[in-house]
């Protein structure tokens, strides 16, 4: 089956080209500014390198980090309506009540608490304030917001007080999309909301460039489906990417971990990604990269997204290094993009990590002569230094302690020497360099649950079993192939302080795209 | 090994608290939480909304306290699992606090904090600033603890109860109990019907009872040792600026850093409502030879128990032991370890008068069921095992 992968990067633009496990073609360009002109460059190049005509393809991946700049560059936001069911409780801590005010003053924000909500174990406490909603609703329709953020206590547990909410917002403010924090994430309402406002607040931004992609790929006759990459390795369909824009956070060093997995065939290793700025080091389980459980901080906002727990060190090509004292100081200043300009080898000033693994002999770039200066004592310790730095990386990633094979990939990794941290072995597999691309190609669907029950009441195994099914089905709903779905990740949390042996359980399980 | 002296000059102490003062004191509080008490951050928002809206709030020492001083201790008992998703009000602390008022016939004067560790070093702060009462600097623990009865106040013979009891839905309940620990097993068994985490309002007592059984000056130290984190990051060196500080306050002076490495391992497991378990610690590389074989290992039952290297006790509840991230020096709680973290373990003194035979007979090691008899921090530390 042929199918394209294309990772945007802020710097590149790599693509891919697959036919089942093999890989056809591979291209790594610059990122244009319109991003649109340089994903259909980057899918034409691989398409002539493989001699493949574009009616032939069955699916094309694209990972992208605009949505994440969009944030961070605080720019492209619409206003948004938000609604919380809640009341009586939970009507004093207000929604964005913690945002850093640039951020919250970059889009016009319409907050109302609403009557409604359940507690833990699904019981209503209060039942939905209808009136009040449709107040809220006739406000936003006047305010004209673009989209509205909907979020209710408990609604992991049971969310129909929030489906309700977009039903009559469907009634009286027709045409304006709703998020529901239900269909965003998990239990803590403060960071569910927050990814819910966020989503909403990239409502217009999805919309044009989801249509951008789909352009591209119209421009070059590819009639195949597009589908977009999210922050768990796996991928969504066009319509749910339109809807879930923060779904696509972090894909980028997720897609790389599962580009590694299936160059290797590892399902459980360390990946370091070794770029030009920093290196990210990441645990595969299972073939998945493992989530953090840390809140993800997002342009100065809590949230509780399915995140890779990825630890980024200050190493990559482009790494300032300085010789202070007895100590050799490597990053984090790099001269990233500039690394033809400014590194020595290229007749530039700055002493950069590539100039001393040229220096060292691991790769022939540039004119070394302009390295004559260095001793070989200052080479031996920058390369050991860098290999400490990498080795420290990789096992605080460790996810156990028993010894864990590494998989190097990234145009960066060529220039250290193998790393110890993880205690098996090092492989530098082929293709390294386009490996986020090839996570991109290979992308599954995924389907996952989360649920707070007592397990005095149900027993452990027949919970796990329901919640197993759930997954599987929200997993055949995203277009998974039911035969080829697993369990990719189980998780329970007990709730402390509370009688009953009540705990959180989360189930995550993945399959191939029907196509 | 490191022990602390008390040759600077004391802490300074809060006389108002504005909204700016919240993160400090809320990183101090989950300092003092030793593992458990929950994630003040809740309690944070609570507090900042209260300020933003009624202004800053009065801090009174205890021994400003006069004996027509009438004081109310204020707080949330649950679990932090529904306090993140059904975020508590100011209006279920009034309700609680109103019903108590209404049963004694009498109004608070001033806002009495029982657990200075966690979500509860906010609580009180929230409903302070809504009554536009003071807070007393000081506490029932200087520190976490899971019960209702492990307090200094009934150390002193004081009673929890009568206690009222309220959810966000205007449900209330009032319990009368001859003791504290009476009071303890009736409301842990209501909250479930409630919700499963309810406001309180208890140990009503003079302000010159207050006076004579809190521990001093807690609101003030959960405000130095967070802002000597806080200030800390910013420096570069959290843990620098954390134990200077415990050197200068008066109950956390005698400190050791007991271990510094990686957690290898983590037993957790749920019983009665408890998160009880073990994390072991293995010393960082790098150290001495002998050094890379200890084993620190930690013992939780909700809060941080005992800690022991290689099988050997090097401190024990009630004085207070904390893991924190081995970089940022962020307090971890029991539920949020796991394998793999890079992490320091300090150990404190606790107060003397949380050290008392009559105090330990109420949380001392035995009410946790570990079977080995309370030894100060300070003595383990000059007799090295």
């Amino acid at each position: 089956m042929l199918r394209v992968g294309v990772d945007v990067g802020g710097t590149n633009t790599d693509a891919v080209l697959m036919d089942g496990a093999n890989l056809l073609a591979a291209h790594k360009a610059a990122t244009s500014a319109d991003i649109g002109s340089g994903v259909v460059a980057a899918i034409a190049e691989v398409l002539r390198q493989g001699a493949i005509a574009p009616r032939r393809l069955k699916a094309v991946m694209i990972g992208t980090t605009q949505f994440t700049n969009a944030l961070v560059e605080r720019r492209r936001l619409n206003p948004v309506g938000v609604i919380r069911v809640c009341l009586p409780a939970g009507g004093d801590i207000s929604p964005m009540l913690d945002w850093p005010d640039a951020l919250s003053g970059a889009f016009a924000a319409h907050i109302h608490k609403v009557g409604g909500g359940c507690h833990y174990d699904g019981r209503e406490y209060a039942a939905l304030d209808e009136a009040a909603v449709c107040d809220a609703l006739a406000g936003f329709a006047q305010a004209r917001v673009h989209a509205i953020a909907i979020s209710q206590v408990f609604a992991p547990v049971r969310a129909d007080y929030e489906r309700r909410v977009a039903a009559l917002a469907g009634e009286l403010a027709p045409g304006i999309p709703c998020t529901l924090s239900s269909e965003i994430g998990r239990l803590s309402l403060i960071e569910r909301e927050n990814a819910t406002i966020l989503n909403a607040a990239l409502a217009d931004l999805a919309g044009q460039v989801i249509s951008a992609f789909e352009r591209a790929l119209t421009d070059l006759g590819i009639i195949a489906p597009l589908f977009i990459s999210q922050n768990d390795g796996t991928v969504m369909s066009t319509a749910r990417a339109r809807r879930f824009p923060v779904f696509t956070f972090a894909s980028g060093p997720t897609n790389s971990m599962r580009g590694a997995a299936y160059l290797t065939g590892l399902k459980d290793a360390i990946v370091a990604d070794i770029g030009g700025t920093t290196t990210d080091v990441g645990a595969l389980v299972a073939g998945f990269p493992r989530e953090s459980s840390l809140s993800a901080d997002i342009g100065g906002v809590r949230t509780n997204f399915r995140m890779p727990d990825v630890l980024s060190i200050g190493l990559g090509g482009g790494s300032r290094v300085e010789f202070v004292g007895d100590k050799v100081v490597i990053g984090p200043d790099s001269v990233g993009y500039e690394l033809r300009q400014k590194a020595r080898i290229f007749g530039g000033d700055v002493l950069t990590a590539t100039d001393i693994a040229v220096a060292a002999g691991r790769l022939h770039l540039g004119d070394r002569a302009h390295l004559a200066s260095l001793h070989a004592d200052e080479i031996e310790r920058a390369m050991a230094r860098m290999r400490t730095m990498l080795d420290g990386a990789i096992d605080g990633m460790k996810t156990s302690a028993q010894a864990l094979p590494v998989i190097l990939v990234g145009g960066g990794s060529v220039l250290v020497s193998d790393p110890g941290g993880g205690g098996g072995a090092v492989i530098r597999p082929q293709h390294a360099g386009v490996a986020n691309a090839i996570g991109a190609a290979i992308a599954q669907v995924s389907g996952e649950v989360e649920r707070t029950l007592s397990l005095a009441t149900t027993p452990r195994n027949a919970a796990y079993a329901a919640l197993r099914e759930e997954a599987r089905q929200a997993a055949i709903a995203a277009g998974a192939e039911p035969e080829s779905i697993v369990v990719v990740d189980e998780d329970e949390t007990p709730l402390a302080y509370l009688p009953g042996d009540n705990a959180r359980i989360r189930i995550r399980v993945a399959g191939d795209l029907r196509l | 090994m490191t022990t602390g002296h008390s040759t600077f000059s004391p802490l300074p102490s809060l006389s108002e608290i504005t909204e700016a003062d919240l993160p400090a004191i809320a990183m101090g509080a989950a300092f003092l939480g030793t593992g458990g008490g929950g994630d003040p951050y809740i309690g944070r928002l609570l507090a900042t909304s209260a300020i933003r809206k009624h202004g800053p709030i009065r801090v009174v020492a205890p021994d400003r306290l006069g004996e027509d001083d009438f004081a109310i201790a204020a707080a949330m008992m649950g679990t932090p699992s529904v306090i993140v998703e059904k975020l508590p009000t100011i209006a279920e602390l009034e309700r609680a606090l109103a019903a108590l008022e209404r049963r004694l016939e009498r109004k608070a004067s001033v806002i009495l904090p029982a657990e200075m560790g966690g979500l509860n070093s906010m609580v009180p702060l929230a409903i302070a600033a809504q009554r536009g009462l003071p807070v007393i600097d000081g506490d029932g623990m200087g520190r976490a603890f899971p019960e209702l009865q492990m307090v200094t106040f009934t150390v002193h013979g004081h009673n929890a109860s009568p206690l009222a009891l309220t959810n966000e839905g205007g449900e209330c309940v009032m319990i009368e109990a001859p003791t504290s620990a009476q009071t303890e097993v009736l409301a842990r068994t209501l909250i479930v019907a409630l919700g499963g985490s309810v406001m309180i309002a208890c140990y009503p007592m003079s302000g010159h009872a207050a006076r004579d059984c809190v521990v001093p000056g807690t609101l003030s130290l959960a405000h130095a040792i967070g802002s000597a984190i806080l200030r800390g990051r910013r420096n570069g060196d959290p843990y620098a600026e954390l134990l200077a500080c415990l050197s200068r306050s008066p109950y956390y002076k005698h400190h050791a850093l007991l271990g510094e490495g990686r957690i290898v391992e983590v037993n957790r497991r749920i019983e009665g409502g408890w998160t009880t378990g073990t994390c072991r610690i293995e010393s960082a590389r790098g150290e001495s030879p002998d050094a890379a074989r200890d084993v620190l290992e930690v013992v939780f039952r909700n809060e941080h128990l005992v800690a022991r290297r290689n099988g050997a006790t090097l401190a024990i509840v009630p004085d207070l032991i904390i893991v924190l991230d081995a970089e940022t020096a962020e307090p971890i709680t029991t539920e949020s370890l796991k394998y793999g973290q890079r992490v320091k373990v300090v150990a404190t003194s606790a107060a003397a008068c949380m050290r008392t035979p009559a105090a330990l007979a109420v949380f001392g090691p035995h009410k946790f069921g570990l079977d080995e008899p309370f030894i100060p921090i300070e003595t383990r530390l000059s007799t090295p095992n």
